[in-house]
């Protein structure tokens, strides 16, 4: 299987059948079968033009089918808008409405009373009022029950019948479980049932009765458990007791990721880099802590740069923020777009500014090529050709300067084209593509017709040209080169 | 109505109606007019179950998506929550009553948990003091919504970082009583087969809960033969690679959600003559994408590159089907021919639309692009240079593709390896890490420990790459593949064969007891449970009758996948047709997507 992604053999490749190339199939009649049958969808329109859309949809315009629950929030929530006679109407439109009509099922069979079991009523007072010991006032309208039969739990529930009770959602003290051997079965049974909720209700009796010790030391033998304290305590933000819980078990990378996820809910940019600084030196690995320190140098520096290019725009006095307003803050950005940034606002500023380009590259060791790429794309985004030609241009210890490019010229035209540089740069970048099949490809992809000329003749390839002529304009200079050319008798045609 | 589903071999609209019926009945208990505040995310699966007007009927008049501070102006006697047991929503809840309570005449105030009621919730809405304002605190089970004739989602998204990075099996548990639902209504599944931890743990669970109901014998005749659990986490492979059935590329390029999706509007507008083209509209068209419509159910689970002429088929019979007006002479010929006008415009209708959809897909898959990423995926899959640095990878991150896009690449590398060769890991940890990390942002740092944690991520374990033996041994890489006309399910990946859905097709056809050595190098127990049924419901199958596999995916399942199984379900010898259920219906990216850590 030979993947060859140069695309030279385009043809060969899509209609290989190693290559489960995307096109539909090419060799019915033209491109598309597609075209086919929009024409005759189209002309369908024509005839049957109801202007009634269609019959099947329901839909208003945003789409949402009419009568929809997404629909009707937006309908029964705004009470200015579309009048009432409108609403009506199109509720009148409802096709799904019928249901109403539809006999009841015949099956008297209820989900809710297969999982509530017997108890039909359910309680109503929660998991968490039974555990704390502080019966809360329950207004549910079944009250008027004999207390007995409300909270009917009798002193002598296992383990094991609580556990169950509990994750029917019913009310069930653990207090009367004192041994550390009864909590520890009952956290047994929870697991075993595999209901985190129930696993959690035991979890945080246990962390209420039991010491840190003595919780750690068993959760440690007991490791799914475990880490439902450990998500319960990520969950209600006890940062420290999860410290704890890591340093016992010897997790502390795990712990330090856990800490610096935090930064990620704190909005204020001065608040989460103080934050930032709090993990510089928490047990991560040793790439990771550079990440990490570098995740708070660059906030601090877009701090610095955002205050200072705010205030240079505001004050409009500098023709670049005139030009070219700055679209969003640059606060909490990738490093490669605060870059780009620093690319397109201070490209010309000397290293010492924390905003300058080189001084970012230094910093944060960003690669050559990354810096190129970069660089190239803000500065051919602004038309600075100048910049771009000075990107590429090396002078060797002679003194000759010459062209080089870390990403290789071809990737080099890619960009220029994409922020539509015109033809005579184009050509010049094209000319440095060192592969003559790459080379040809792109001048042809590109329109630059004097490197395709140029180079079909240094190929003594008479063929090629010729092809090519009958795709440039007629009478064109173009046309008149390649005449020229082929004309010539100084030539030895391969071909 | 949800006709379409009672289309399939078992009748799926009996649970849609037993939830429906459950939602009747918690709204009347709450006597009197009601409005209802919505979290957002679940209004998607509750339009699947119901429209407005149910609500409607049972006093519902006003409805709202839950936000913070206060409620809109109302007059009604309830205000209902439905919402996701989630912390950050009983703050928001918390922030709604206590407003509420300084003006106006009392309310009372519910919740409805879905789909469950939960501890911590309770007791955040404690700590903020409200507890006590709410009359009914209740869950509704709606563990399994039924999307098909033939599909059932729990559309919990965060199962599988719930269960394989948090350990958190909440929704497994979820899964079983879903499973013990449709056991209540369509019967006892005699037979569970299983592969990975997580579907070990789902049986245990069935098992135990059987028990516990030992009272009421299930009287309802079995529909269901077997049932099949599998572990994403077997097949982590599937997933990564870019579908490439119709109804799978519409959702790795538009996202299907809750069984509509959003196009962008251009193709869509209405061309009137005399229109001039003005008007277009900004908005982006949803359209529901299910079985209800003819020509989607045939052409969804097609690969794409078979729809074209499906299409253009479909047009020319559209067309022959107008042009007999011409023949209609007679008063009772024109009269039949306009009888028949209604279902002919709607077929165009449909017809307008895959076909637009198909142009717009059709411009991604042609895009250099796609072709270049779908090589590089299909050089991976077929076992070719997985052990080396990948230039195409680090040219998409140069260049700033998206984040996604480069994770689902080395995670596909990755799996296809077995986990990554040492030197290739110190390559990704060291240089690319840093890329990843520079170009997208540090935070970013998180999210690759989250890959690693589920095993996306790894490095390869004694050296040994275990890949190639599980893909000539099931067979999971076809050269020849035919994609108009397949005759294997590797058509929906155009050569790669879905381990998970090849799993389900060996187990059915000779059986796993063939392919013991490739289950041992697969992660988890592979596990067989009978169900004893009392003589009066064993099923005596007739010569030639299919059995019934539901076969539940646990961790998400692809659109490609659930079209290869339809495929075998539609084999004349096949013997065997598939229901299938997961907990999220899922593609690469929103996999990805759900293992990532974002800011708030």
């Amino acid at each position: 299987l030979q993947m060859n992604r140069t695309k030279v053999d385009e043809e060969e490749y899509w209609n290989s059948s190693k290559f489960k190339a995307f096109t539909f199939d090419d060799e019915d009649d033209e491109l598309s079968q597609l075209k086919e049958s929009k024409r005759a969808v189209n002309s369908l329109r024509d005839f049957v033009d109801d202007d009634d859309d269609d019959d099947l949809e329901r839909v208003s315009w945003t789409g949402e089918p009419v009568g929809s629950i997404s629909w009707s929030i937006k309908e029964t929530a705004g009470n200015s808008g579309l009048n009432h006679e409108g609403r009506e109407q199109l509720k009148s439109r409802n096709s799904f409405s019928s249901y109403a009509q539809l006999p009841k099922p015949t099956s008297t069979y209820s989900l809710s009373n297969f999982f509530r079991g017997r108890t039909r009523l359910g309680s109503f007072q929660s998991l968490s009022d039974a555990l704390s010991d502080t019966p809360a006032k329950s207004y549910a309208p079944e009250l008027g029950r004999p207390k007995g039969e409300f909270r009917d739990y009798s002193n002598d529930w296992s383990p094991s019948d609580t556990v169950r009770r509990l994750r029917k959602g019913k009310v069930c003290s653990l207090e009367r479980f004192r041994s550390l051997q009864d909590k520890l079965q009952l956290l047994e049974e929870a697991v075993s049932m595999h209901d985190g909720n129930v696993i959690t209700a035991v979890l945080i009796f246990l962390k209420r009765t039991l010491s840190k010790e003595v919780l750690f030391r068993e959760l440690e033998v007991r490791q799914v458990a475990l880490r439902h304290l450990i998500h319960f305590l990520k969950e209600i933000g006890d940062q420290k007791l999860l410290l704890d819980l890591f340093r016992f078990l010897d997790r502390t990378e795990e712990f330090a990721l856990s800490h610096y996820r935090e930064h990620l809910s704190i909005q204020d940019p001065e608040k989460r880099k103080e934050f930032l600084k709090t993990c510089i030196g928490l047990p991560f690995s040793v790439e990771d802590s550079a990440h990490i320190q570098d995740h708070y140098t660059l906030l601090e520096r877009q701090i610095i740069i955002e205050a200072n290019d705010r205030h240079l725009e505001a004050a409009g006095q500098t023709e670049i923020f005139r030009k070219h307003p700055r679209k969003a803050s640059i606060l909490n950005m990738p490093l490669v777009t605060t870059l780009f940034y620093s690319c397109f606002y201070h490209y010309t500023e000397p290293e010492g500014t924390f905003s300058s380009p080189v001084n970012l590259k230094k910093t944060f060791k960003i690669p050559d090529k990354q810096y190129v790429l970069t660089a190239l794309a803000a500065r051919a985004k602004l038309r600075a050709w100048h910049d771009v030609d000075a990107l590429f241009t090396t002078k060797n210890w002679l003194g000759y300067t010459k062209k080089r490019a870390p990403i290789g010229f071809h990737r080099v035209v890619e960009i220029l084209h994409k922020n539509s540089a015109p033809v005579q740069i184009l050509q010049e970048y094209v000319n440095l593509v060192e592969d003559v099949d790459t080379k040809l490809n792109l001048a042809t992809k590109f329109k630059c017709h004097d490197v395709v000329i140029d180079t079909c003749r240094d190929l003594k390839d008479r063929q090629q040209l010729l092809a090519y002529r009958s795709k440039v304009d007629k009478g064109s200079a173009e046309e008149e080169k390649i005449d020229a050319i082929l004309s010539s008798t100084q030539i030895r045609w391969k071909n | 109505m949800a006709a379409h589903l009672s289309y399939g071999r078992v009748n799926l609209n009996v649970l849609r109606e037993a939830v429906r019926r459950e939602l009747r009945e918690f709204l009347d208990k709450c006597a009197g007019s009601k409005a209802i505040v919505w979290d957002e995310y679940l209004t998607g699966p509750f339009g699947l179950i119901a429209q407005y007007s149910l609500l409607k009927e049972h006093e519902v008049e006003k409805m709202f998506t839950l936000k913070g501070s206060r409620l809109p102006a109302a007059d009604v006697k309830n205000i209902i929550f439905f919402v996701r047991p989630r912390l950050e929503l009983m703050d928001i809840i918390a922030e709604n009553v206590l407003s509420e309570d300084r003006r106006g005449p009392a309310r009372d105030f519910h919740i409805l948990f879905v789909p469950r009621r939960s501890l911590l919730c309770e007791q955040r809405l404690k700590d903020l003091g409200v507890l006590g304002s709410f009359i009914h605190r209740e869950e509704y089970s709606l563990d399994l919504i039924p999307f098909d004739g033939d599909l059932l989602s729990m559309e919990s998204e965060g199962a599988f970082k719930e269960c394989y990075l948090e350990s958190d099996q909440t929704s497994l548990y979820h899964a079983a009583k879903g499973l013990m639902t449709l056991q209540a209504l369509y019967g006892t599944i005699p037979q569970i087969f299983g592969k990975g931890e997580c579907a070990r743990q789902v049986a245990n669970m069935m098992i135990r809960m059987k028990r516990e109901f030992t009272g009421s014998q299930n009287s309802v005749f079995p529909v269901f033969d077997n049932l099949l659990l599998l572990d994403r986490n077997v097949d982590l492979l599937t997933p990564l690679a870019t579908q490439l059935t119709y109804e799978g590329l519409i959702d790795e390029i538009y996202g299907i959600q809750n069984s509509y999706v959003k196009l962008p509007p251009e193709k869509f507008a209405p061309r009137k003559q005399g229109d001039g083209g003005k008007d277009l509209p900004t908005e982006a068209k949803k359209l529901q994408l299910n079985s209800a419509e003819e020509l989607y159910a045939e052409i969804r689970d097609k690969n794409f590159n078979a729809v074209g002429s499906v299409l253009s088929k479909k047009a020319k019979v559209i067309s022959a089907a107008f042009e007999e007006r011409h023949n209609a002479k007679t008063v009772g010929e024109i009269k039949q021919f306009v009888s028949q006008l209604p279902h002919m415009q709607a077929a165009r209708g449909s017809l307008a639309n895959h076909t637009s959809i198909a142009e717009l897909i059709k411009d991604v898959t042609t895009s250099e692009d796609f072709f270049d990423k779908l090589t590089v995926e299909q050089e991976f899959m077929s076992g070719i240079d997985t052990d080396k640095v990948n230039g195409y990878i680090e040219d998409c991150i140069a260049q700033k593709h998206s984040l996604i896009k480069v994770l689902r690449l080395v995670c596909l590398q990755s799996v296809c390896n077995s986990g990554l060769k040492q030197k290739v890991l110190d390559y990704y940890k060291r240089e690319a890490k840093r890329l990843v990390l520079q170009t997208y942002g540090y935070e970013h740092i998180l999210t690759l420990h989250n890959l690693e944690k589920a095993g996306l991520l790894k490095p390869q374990l004694g050296g040994r790459n275990n890949y190639p033996t599980i893909r000539k041994t099931l067979r999971l890489w076809m050269d020849d593949v035919n994609e108009q006309n397949p005759t294997d399910i590797s058509y929906v990946y155009s050569g790669y064969a879905p381990l998970s859905v090849r799993l389900a097709q060996l187990l059915s056809r000779p059986g796993w007891r063939s392919i013991e050595e490739v289950l041992r190098i697969l992660p988890g127990p592979h596990f067989e449970e009978r169900q004893p049924l009392p003589t009066g419901l064993q099923k005596k199958r007739q010569p030639g009758e299919n059995r019934v596999t539901l076969i539940f995916f646990l961790g998400g399942v692809t659109f490609a996948e659930v079209a290869a199984l339809r495929f075998l379900s539609q084999l004349e010898d096949g013997g065997t047709e598939y229901v299938i259920a997961t907990t999220k219906l899922m593609n690469g990216a929103t996999w990805i997507e759900s293992l990532m850590e974002k800011p708030v």
